[in-house]
């Protein structure tokens, strides 16, 4: 299994969608084929077209806001003492988190197509919240399906998806979180796929999501390589780029546009959700060796009983509690092109504590999952070392978890 | 040997009527009670479907769900599966049995493995509701090997070109969606518009048998007679979970309603 050279990582997919041969495909009804190949042949097409390209990169720019933030994090590299840590603060844009480049090229896409509807799953609420946005930006009709778990746990981007428009489907079977709210959105659209357009929330599900979703959170990457040369003339001899992966959205694209440099340059760390120390429940199919297996549609690694049925996670952070992983992970791992590690709620919640303490700046849980691990690690780093970790997400959708598990203070400093 | 499944449609056809298809879930509520129902629908039913309950569908109404992760819960395995399948065999060893699932049951079993055990408990078919054409070739021959047959899926959003080569590489039998749904929907068609799509389908391959399922129930099944055979299955999921409700020996109520619907075909 290996990596080809200049090509992106997204089409490397073989004629089925599987990556490396395994990983991804179309493992969906046959009601589905039709759709999924239509969003297929339209994506292809409109990936090459330049004038499609300005109207995203016009949207990305007036709209969503780029480039996002990439700062020095001055207090926390002189608190740790080792390698420079910046980050990239992806929750400057529009919404707060890089969900709205997804959710953006979805409506586009939709626009194109003729559909007047757009259904999307959410776990966090970040990428249902930035699917209702953009719904109402391009006009177009937009329910979201949530889990009544996430619901209960999320409720400030909860409010902000009805702001929007957007009506808001509670799904309550199985363990109520994404994963069911996935299942139930691709449902929805076996069901109605004639007249509405489905956005996966992230690089996950049937291929073709996988790699619409990927192209547009690439924004991220090719953001941070102008910053990067910008601040330091080239790319950095020792560059290191954490972040948390849930489905795997933000750091695919926060990796992307540095795909084909050489691991020992420019290394990837994808940090998953361990859980709750005290649980064997994780969300970290990846750190913890789960078999392939089949889930919305991809053949992934994804925590599975014996029998193949998926089994419940824990995490503290809704936007990583996903048993699979995304088709691109999986091959990046199996490549060994990135490297996967874990962070516990626990130490997730110290990393809130301690970047909050010294910078101002708010990672919300999913992110704080990154920062854990990255100043882990940058404190045995040189000097020299430029750690960047993105915080894709901001904590004001968090507060209730924060001010039970930490206290009141750490909601409202900043 | 001619497939069961096969005989059981030339047997419907002598009497001229559709066969008759069932749709139950193994493990429902028990495993003992599954196959109780299993025996008792049999002399109405033509095919016996049997879901393999999965915790993730992506393509099941919430009657079905309920039904599997009700199985699910009471502690169902593949294993258990086969000796359902076994067990009824023994009482009734020419009906058919289709086992029915989610392409991930049979790959963390293993392809072959899987496809040995449906042999020896005397599986006839199989429908893999995640594995279309054409990704599902290589398995379909495996199972041809094994005198089982592969039962391809067809949608209304199939395309022409699409249904003729899928046909083309069918076994003797296949499955038409009635409509754009999961299962159990609310028939959103009339059922003469889903016998103008059915023919349209059969047109292509006469000889082949086409049943038409998502949908059917006592009130709709009358209509559909014309077609090569007929599924209920979220009817039968709903009566169950009615019965568990209500106290009810779900075996004897699922056993009525699978008459009544025989009666209605008839």
């Amino acid at each position: 299994m290996k990596i080809k050279k200049k090509i992106p990582l997204i089409d490397q997919a073989n004629k089925f969608g599987f990556w490396g041969g395994k990983f991804g495909g179309n493992f969906v009804p046959e009601t589905l084929k039709k759709p999924i190949e239509d969003l297929e042949i339209l994506f292809n097409k409109l990936k090459k077209d330049k004038r499609f390209i300005a109207e995203r990169d016009k949207y990305f720019k007036n709209w969503v806001g780029s480039p996002t933030r990439f700062i020095k994090l001055k207090n926390l590299t002189k608190h740790i003492g080792g390698a420079q840590i910046w980050s990239k603060v992806v929750s400057d844009a529009n919404g707060g988190a890089h969900k709205i480049y997804n959710a953006t090229v979805h409506c586009l896409l939709a626009k194109r197509s003729g559909k007047k509807v757009v259904i999307g799953d959410t776990g966090a609420g970040y990428a249902g919240k930035m699917l209702s946005m953009a719904a109402k930006k391009f006009d177009l009709k937009c329910k979201i399906f949530m889990g009544a778990k996430d619901i209960a746990r999320q409720q400030p981007n909860v409010k902000a998806i009805k702001k929007n428009g957007a009506e808001v489907i509670p799904v309550y079977s199985g363990s109520q979180t994404l994963v069911d709210a996935v299942s139930e959105c691709m449902r929805y659209w076996v069901a109605n796929c004639d007249t509405t357009a489905m956005c996966v929330g992230s690089t996950v599900g049937p291929a073709v999501f996988v790699r619409i979703c990927g192209w547009s959170t690439s924004q991220i990457s090719r953001e941070l390589k102008v910053q990067l040369i910008k601040e330091f003339g080239s790319i950095p001899k020792k560059l290191k780029l954490y972040n948390c992966v849930g489905g795997g959205s933000s750091s695919f694209g926060f990796w992307n546009e540095f795909m084909h440099y050489n691991k020992k340059q420019c290394e990837f760390i994808g940090v998953e959700a361990g859980g709750p120390t005290k649980s064997k429940k994780h969300a970290a199919p990846l750190t913890y060796g789960s078999k392939i297996g089949i889930l919305h549609g991809a053949a992934q690694y994804v925590n599975q009983n014996s029998d193949g049925q998926i089994e419940e996670t824990e995490s503290i952070s809704a936007g990583l509690d996903y048993p699979g992983i995304s088709p691109l992970h999986c091959f990046l791992k199996d490549t060994k092109r990135a490297r996967y590690t874990a962070a516990s709620d626990e130490q997730a919640l110290e990393a809130y504590k301690l970047v909050t303490r010294f910078e101002k700046l708010r990672p919300s849980l999913e992110p704080s999952h990154a920062f854990a691990v990255a100043i882990k690690e940058a404190k045995k780093l040189s000097k020299d070392t430029i750690v960047v970790v993105n915080s894709c997400g901001d904590a004001y959708k968090d507060q209730e978890i924060l001010e039970k598990r930490l206290g009141k203070k750490y909601v409202k400093s900043n | 040997m001619l497939n069961p499944i096969s005989a059981a449609f030339t047997k419907a056809k002598q009497e001229n009527r559709p066969a008759l298809l069932t749709y139950t879930v193994a493990g429902d509520s028990s495993k003992k009670q599954s196959l109780n129902i299993l025996k008792s629908i049999s002399k109405n039913a033509d095919i016996l479907e049997v879901g393999v309950p999965h915790n993730t569908p992506v393509a099941d109404g919430s009657q079905i769900q309920t039904s599997a992760y009700r199985a699910i819960k009471n502690g169902i395995k593949v294993n258990d599966i086969f000796k359902i399948v076994k067990d009824f065999k023994k009482f009734d060893k020419n009906k058919p049995v289709i086992l029915m699932g989610y392409y991930n049951m049979i790959f963390q079993y293993g392809e072959n493995k899987f496809l040995n055990k449906c042999k020896l408990s005397g599986v006839n078919g199989l429908i893999v509701v995640d594995l279309p054409w054409p990704e599902n070739k290589d398995f379909a021959k495996k199972c041809k090997k094994k005198f089982i047959y592969f039962i391809q899926l067809l949608s209304p959003t199939t395309t022409k070109i699409r249904l003729k080569k899928i046909i083309k590489d069918s076994h003797p039998m296949s499955y038409f969606i009635s409509m754009l749904s999961t299962t159990g929907g609310k028939l959103k068609v009339s059922p003469k518009e889903i016998i103008k799509n059915y023919f349209k389908i059969k047109k292509i391959n006469p000889k082949k048998k086409v049943v038409i399922g998502f949908g059917i129930t006592e009130k709709t099944i009358g209509k559909l007679k014309s077609a090569d055979g007929l599924v209920v299955g979220s009817a039968i999921c709903k009566e169950i979970s009615r019965s568990l409700k209500h106290r009810q020996n779900p075996v004897t109520n699922v056993s009525n309603l699978v008459k009544k619907l025989k009666n209605k075909i008839k």
